[in-house]
């Protein structure tokens, strides 16, 4: 890893490297989001057993900050109930936004690394892609 | 030829954010500070509601209005001004001619032939008429450098294609089509010819009976005039038979409670009250290209296209979409940059101060059959200078470290 690695090492390390970007096929339940003005897509799979996201993964095309972001986004909820994994991307999203306190951007672990995101405006539609997606999924569940 | 107007001095947004390295200009030009000063003179001393009142400021309006449709039709070679209707942009008036053109003269089972590497302007449209119309939407394929042949398209025309759809130069490959060629082969078939100029005006001398092309649309804001005024031209006896695009104030002759008679050309097609500064400052935009000269113009952007083309073509992991041939390019260089997404492209570009586009460019079908998901592209103008070219390849050159790969 270089050192002045443009969106930080965190996002470059996880955009390289992902621990989730894979098929799942024990997965229970799998939802497919779309970014229309870019043309990127996700598709979120997750294993969701007794009330328990016990796995979860993702493929699809993005740019660094949505991979970044829908690998960080599992790592948070894999082994959360689905409240749980709501109430991340609601304090996710209000990071997003600029308004989250710095209390709240700790109980966001590593997707702390996107908050810069909440400066770069053109660039928020790629951060929620997944968060997005895990919404959609848990809603329609 | 007059060489100082080349310069970015001309060009205030350039006095304001001096480190600016402004590469997309095909999304939109810079305006220069004679064509801004046209559309403030028009609305501090000629406005007035043209072509309605009946008192003398209305009459300059109206003068300098219809002033700037001669300046349109010497610009591309109309035969008449009748031949010339303002509209807001390309995309407007390629709805007209679907609209308006389309509706009355396709029905089910015809067939409408359209470039694959088409603007989704010059695509949708089509695409929703044939479908109210049961017609039939047909693709014409390039090769992978952009390159559509006579042959090819002889092969596409049956008997049932009414027109055929395709742009001047491509927003991604930058290449020149052969439109005067393609328009002979269309009309031996009886098909009409619909020419997207949106990407040419700029750049070449349009000559529309020289062409021979049927229908011809530009937007003014990619050819150094405001956004909001466009053109339309098409030939006189289609525009007769044409029906309105628009129904309204100022493109009516007689209007009673049951019915009206329209106005004649162009402003049946001209509904309300119209674009007079935009038209007024796309008039200050064509004589600035005169003065300045299409040679001038073409030998600066081929200068320009030819340095940054030479050196990305040295860059390992850079792909570039189209011709080999710098000169096939006309100031569009669309590229990739392997394992890096166009989004993170274009930011990095942007944290340098430098503007480039980056996504479809309104060319889903194009990019789905090249086989890439996106792309970035940068495009010139003659106002570009040698420094931006060099901006342009230094950062291009730390993408792929600044995205964690070690070459």
């Amino acid at each position: 890893m270089t050192a002045d690695s443009f969106y930080g090492e965190v996002l470059a390390d996880h955009n390289l490297h992902p621990l989730h970007k894979h098929e799942l096929e024990c997965a229970t339940h799998c939802c497919k989001g779309l970014n229309p003005t870019c043309g990127d897509n996700i598709e979120l799979n997750l294993d969701i057993r007794g009330g328990v996201i016990t796995d979860g993964s993702f493929t699809g095309i993005g740019c660094a900050v949505s991979q970044a972001s829908a690998d960080i986004m599992l790592e948070l909820i894999i082994g959360k109930t689905p409240d749980e994994a709501k109430h991340i991307a609601a304090l996710f999203r209000k990071m997003i936004a600029g308004e989250a306190s710095d209390e709240e951007i700790d109980e966001l672990e590593e997707a702390g690394a996107l908050q810069s995101i909440s400066k770069m405006p053109a660039r928020v539609k790629c951060a929620l892609l997944s968060w997005n997606t895990l919404e959609k999924l848990i809603d329609e569940k | 030829m007059n060489n100082d107007l080349i310069g970015k001095h001309n060009f205030p947004i350039f006095e304001k954010y001096k480190d600016l390295v402004y590469l997309d200009s095909s999304a939109t030009q810079q305006k220069p500070q004679r064509v801004i000063d046209a559309v403030t003179r028009y609305y501090s001393e000629l406005n007035a509601n043209p072509l309605r009142g009946l008192y003398e400021l209305s009459v300059k309006a109206t003068d300098a209005y219809e002033g700037a449709r001669e300046s349109v039709r010497r610009f591309i070679c109309a035969q008449s001004t009748k031949e010339i209707v303002f509209t807001r942009n390309a995309s407007e008036s390629l709805n007209l001619i679907a609209y308006s053109w389309g509706q009355a003269n396709i029905t089910q089972g015809d067939e409408i032939l359209v470039c694959i590497s088409e603007h989704h302007s010059n695509l949708l449209p089509w695409q929703v008429l044939a479908k109210q119309k049961g017609a039939v939407l047909k693709f014409l394929e390039c090769d992978k450098s952009g390159l559509y042949t006579a042959k090819a398209l002889e092969k596409a025309l049956t008997p049932r294609t009414k027109v055929f759809a395709i742009a001047q130069i491509s927003n991604i490959f930058g290449r020149l089509n052969p439109i005067k060629e393609f328009a002979e082969i269309a009309h031996k078939n009886g098909t009409l010819i619909v020419c997207d100029a949106a990407q040419s005006a700029a750049h070449i001398p349009i000559d529309v009976q020289k062409l021979g092309v049927d229908f011809l649309a530009f937007s003014g804001h990619k050819m150094l005039a405001p956004m909001g005024i466009g053109v339309l031209y098409a030939r006189q006896d289609l525009l007769e038979k044409m029906p309105p695009f628009l129904y309204g104030g100022e493109m009516i002759e007689y209007v009673t409670r049951e019915g009206a008679t329209y106005a004649e050309l162009p402003h049946k097609f001209e509904a309300g009250t119209v674009n007079a500064g935009g038209a007024v400052g796309l008039a200050a935009a064509i004589d600035y290209i005169s003065q300045l000269g299409f040679e001038a113009v073409q030998k600066r952007e081929d200068e320009l296209t030819a340095l940054a083309f030479e050196q990305m073509k040295e860059i390992a992991h850079i792909n570039i979409i189209g011709a080999e041939d710098a000169a096939e390019h006309h100031g569009i260089i669309t590229f990739t940059v392997d394992d890096v997404h166009p989004h993170d492209i274009a930011a990095i570009f942007d944290a340098d101060g430098i503007a480039i586009r980056a996504g479809h460019h309104c060319a889903q079908p194009l990019h789905e059959y090249l086989e890439i998901p996106s792309s970035a592209r940068m495009s010139l103008a003659f106002y570009n200078d040698e420094t931006d070219i060099a901006r342009f390849i230094a950062t291009l050159k730390t993408i792929r470290r600044r995205m964690g790969y070690d070459s």
